[in-house]
C-alpha cells in the first residue's frame, strides 16, 4: 500500500515533466532536451524565495512563475530562430541550453548540494497504513493538474487549435491558428508543469544541485516515450507506469540496485515491441 | 477592381523556380479555374496566396489590401481561405472538432453553433457523424468535411484545390453541386482542377497553367472549344 502510494506519487512528478516532453515534441516537433533543466531551476527559485520571505506558498508560485517564463524565452532566444532547421541542429541547441542553464545555476549557487527545508506535514494513518501527507498532495494535485490540462486540451479553443497545429501546421495556419503562439503556449504550459514537479521532486529528496534536473528529465522522457511520445494520455501512462516500477524494485532488496537498468530495459523492450508507444498513434507522413 | 489580383508570382523552391512570374485575377462574384497537368504550379500557386510558401517576387492584393507579406493566420480573418489539396482535415479530431477548428477566427459562440447546423444540413453525413473520429470518414465525406471547414470562417473568397482529387464520379459530381450552390450564396470561387472539364463547365473565365507559367486565358467556354486546350486537357 505504502509502495504504491509512493509509486503513484513519483509517477505524477515523471507525469508532469514528461507531459513538457510530449507536448513539445507533439506540437513544435523537437525534443527539448532542456527541459529537465527546468526543474532545477524551479527548484532554486523555490530555494531563494524561501530564504527570502520564508513563505513556501511565495516560493511556489515565484517557482511557477520564473519557470513559465524561462521556457518562454528559452523557446523565443534559442528555440523560434530554428524553426525550420535540422532536428540535428535543434537538438544540438536544447542539449546546449542544458549546458548553459546548469552553468549558470553552478556560477550563482556553486556545485555543492544544498538542503532546503520545506513544511514537513507529517504522516497521516489510512487503513493501518502510515502515509506521509507529501505523497497525497503529490498525487491529489498532480492528479488534479493533470485532469484540468486533459480538459483544457479538449475543450477550449487553444486547446484544440494545440491538437490541429500538432497534426499538420499547414491546416492550422489556414484555419486562421497563430502557430508561433501556439508553440509559446506549449512551452509555458510544459514549463510550468515542470515547476510543480520540482515541488513534489523537494518535498521527497530535499536537496539541490545544478545537475538535480538530469536524472528525472531522462526518467520522465523515458516515461514519455514508453506512453508514446507526442500524446499526452500517452506521458501520463508511462509517468505513473515507470514510477510505480521504480518504487516496487527499490522495495524489493534484491533487485533494487538495478531499478535504474529494469526501467531502461522496459523502454527497449516496449521500443521493441511497439516502436511508437503504447499510446502513441501511427501519423500519415505529410508531403 | 478585382477582389483576389496576382501579380509577376515568383515561387522558388530552393534554386528550383516552380512559379515564373505569373498574373491573373478573380473577380466578385466569379468563379474562376485554374488548369494545367500535373507539377505546372497550380498548389504552389494557392499555398502562396494563403502565406504557406514563401513568395519570392511579385504581389498579391486582396480586396484593395496588399497582403503579399501578411502572415498567413491573418489572410483568413479578411474574408479568404482554401480547402487544401489532399483535403488535410485533421484526422484524430472529431467532425465536430474540424468544424470548430474551421471556425476559430469566429468569436461568436452563438453563430458558431447555427453555422454548425447549417453545414450539417447542407452536409447530411457531417451531421450523422458530427462525433466520429475525422480520419474514419470515408474519401468523399472527408472532402465534404474539408469543405464544410472551411465554410464556417464565412469566407468571401473561397479557394478550392482539387476538390474532386480521387473521387468517384458520383461525388464528383456532388462535390461540383455543392461548388455551384455556394457561389450562388454569394461567395467568389478560385477553383484548381485536374478534372478540365467539370471546371471549364462551371466556370466564368479559366487560366491554364503550364511549368510555372499562364499559356492561355479566357472565357471558360471559349477554352472548352479551344483547340489546343481540347487535345491536352480534355483527352479529345
Ligand atoms: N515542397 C517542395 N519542395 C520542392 N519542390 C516542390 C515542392 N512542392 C512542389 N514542388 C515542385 O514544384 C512544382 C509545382 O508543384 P505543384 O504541387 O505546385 O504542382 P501542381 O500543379 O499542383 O501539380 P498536381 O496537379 O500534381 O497537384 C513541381 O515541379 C514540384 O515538384
Ligand atoms: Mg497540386
Amino acid at each position: 500500500m505504502i509502495i504504491i502510494a509512493d509509486g503513484l506519487s513519483l509517477g505524477a512528478i515523471y507525469a508532469l515533466i514528461a507531459l513538457g516532453y510530449t507536448m513539445v515534441y507533439g506540437i513544435a516537433k523537437m525534443l527539448n532536451f532542456a527541459h529537465g533543466d527546468i526543474i532545477m531551476v524551479g527548484a532554486y527559485v523555490i530555494l531563494t524565495t524561501l530564504q527570502m520571505t520564508g513563505n513556501p506558498y511565495i516560493a511556489i508560485a515565484a517557482s511557477i512563475v520564473v519557470c513559465t517564463v524561462a521556457g518562454i524565452v528559452i523557446e523565443r532566444l534559442a528555440y523560434k530562430p530554428l524553426r525550420g532547421a535540422s532536428p540535428l541542429a535543434v537538438l544540438i541547441t536544447a542539449i546546449g541550453v542544458s549546458f548553459l542553464l546548469q552553468s549558470v545555476a553552478q556560477l550563482i549557487y556553486g556545485s555543492k548540494s544544498q538542503a532546503i527545508a520545506l513544511p514537513d506535514f507529517g504522516k497521516i494513518t489510512i487503513a493501518g497504513n502510515h502515509i506521509a501527507v507529501s505523497t497525497l498532495i503529490t498525487l491529489i494535485v498532480g492528479g488534479i493538474i493533470m485532469a484540468g490540462l486533459t480538459v483544457f486540451v479538449k475543450k477550449t479553443s487553444t486547446g484544440r487549435a494545440m491538437q490541429a497545429v500538432s497534426e499538420d501546421r499547414g491546416a492550422a495556419l489556414l484555419m486562421g491558428v497563430n502557430v508561433n503562439r501556439i508553440i509559446m503556449i506549449t512551452f509555458a504550459i510544459g514549463s510550468a508543469l515542470a515547476a510543480f514537479a520540482s515541488l513534489f521532486y523537494l518535498m521527497q529528496i530535499p536537496s539541490i544541485t545544478p545537475t538535480l534536473g538530469s536524472m528525472p528529465g531522462i526518467k520522465a522522457f523515458t516515461a514519455a516515450v514508453i506512453g508514446g511520445i507526442g500524446s499526452i494520455p500517452g506521458a501520463m501512462l508511462g509517468g505513473v507506469l515507470l514510477g510505480l516500477i521504480e518504487k516496487v524494485c527499490l522495495s524489493i532488496p534484491a533487485i533494487s540496485p538495478y531499478t535504474t537498468a529494469i526501467e531502461f530495459g522496459l523502454l527497449i523492450i516496449i521500443l521493441l515491441v511497439k516502436p511508437i508507444g503504447i499510446l502513441g498513434k501511427q501519423r500519415r507522413e505529410k508531403v | 477592381m478585382a477582389l483576389l489580383e496576382i501579380k509577376n508570382l515568383e515561387v522558388f523552391y530552393g534554386m528550383i523556380q516552380a512559379i515564373k512570374g505569373i498574373s491573373f485575377e478573380v473577380n466578385e462574384g466569379e468563379i474562376v479555374t485554374l488548369i494545367g497537368a500535373n507539377g505546372a504550379g497550380k498548389t504552389t500557386t494557392m499555398q502562396s496566396i494563403m502565406g504557406l510558401v514563401p513568395i519570392k517576387r511579385g504581389t498579391v492584393t486582396y480586396n484593395g489590401q496588399d497582403i503579399t507579406k501578411v502572415p498567413g493566420h491573418k489572410i483568413v480573418n479578411l474574408g479568404m481561405t482554401q480547402v487544401p489539396e489532399g483535403r488535410r482535415i485533421f484526422q484524430e479530431l472529431t467532425v465536430y472538432d474540424n468544424l470548430l477548428m474551421g471556425a476559430y477566427t469566429v468569436k461568436d459562440k452563438k453563430q458558431i453553433k447555427d453555422d454548425i447546423d447549417e453545414i450539417c444540413t447542407r452536409f447530411e453525413i457531417l451531421g450523422q457523424r458530427k462525433n466520429q473520429i475525422a480520419g474514419t470518414l470515408s474519401g468523399g465525406e472527408q472532402q465534404m468535411l474539408a469543405m464544410g471547414r472551411a465554410m464556417m470562417s464565412h469566407p468571401k473568397l473561397l479557394m478550392l484545390d482539387e476538390p474532386s482529387m480521387g473521387l468517384s464520379p458520383l461525388f464528383v459530381d456532388k462535390v461540383f453541386d455543392i461548388i455551384k450552390d455556394y457561389h450562388k450564396s454569394g461567395t467568389t470561387i478560385l477553383l484548381v482542377e485536374q478534372n478540365a472539364k467539370k471546371a471549364l463547365s462551371i466556370a466564368d473565365r479559366a487560366y491554364v497553367l503550364e511549368t510555372g507559367s499562364i499559356s492561355l486565358s479566357g472565357k471558360a467556354e471559349d477554352l472548352l472549344n479551344n483547340e489546343d486546350v481540347k487535345k491536352a486537357y480534355l483527352g479529345a
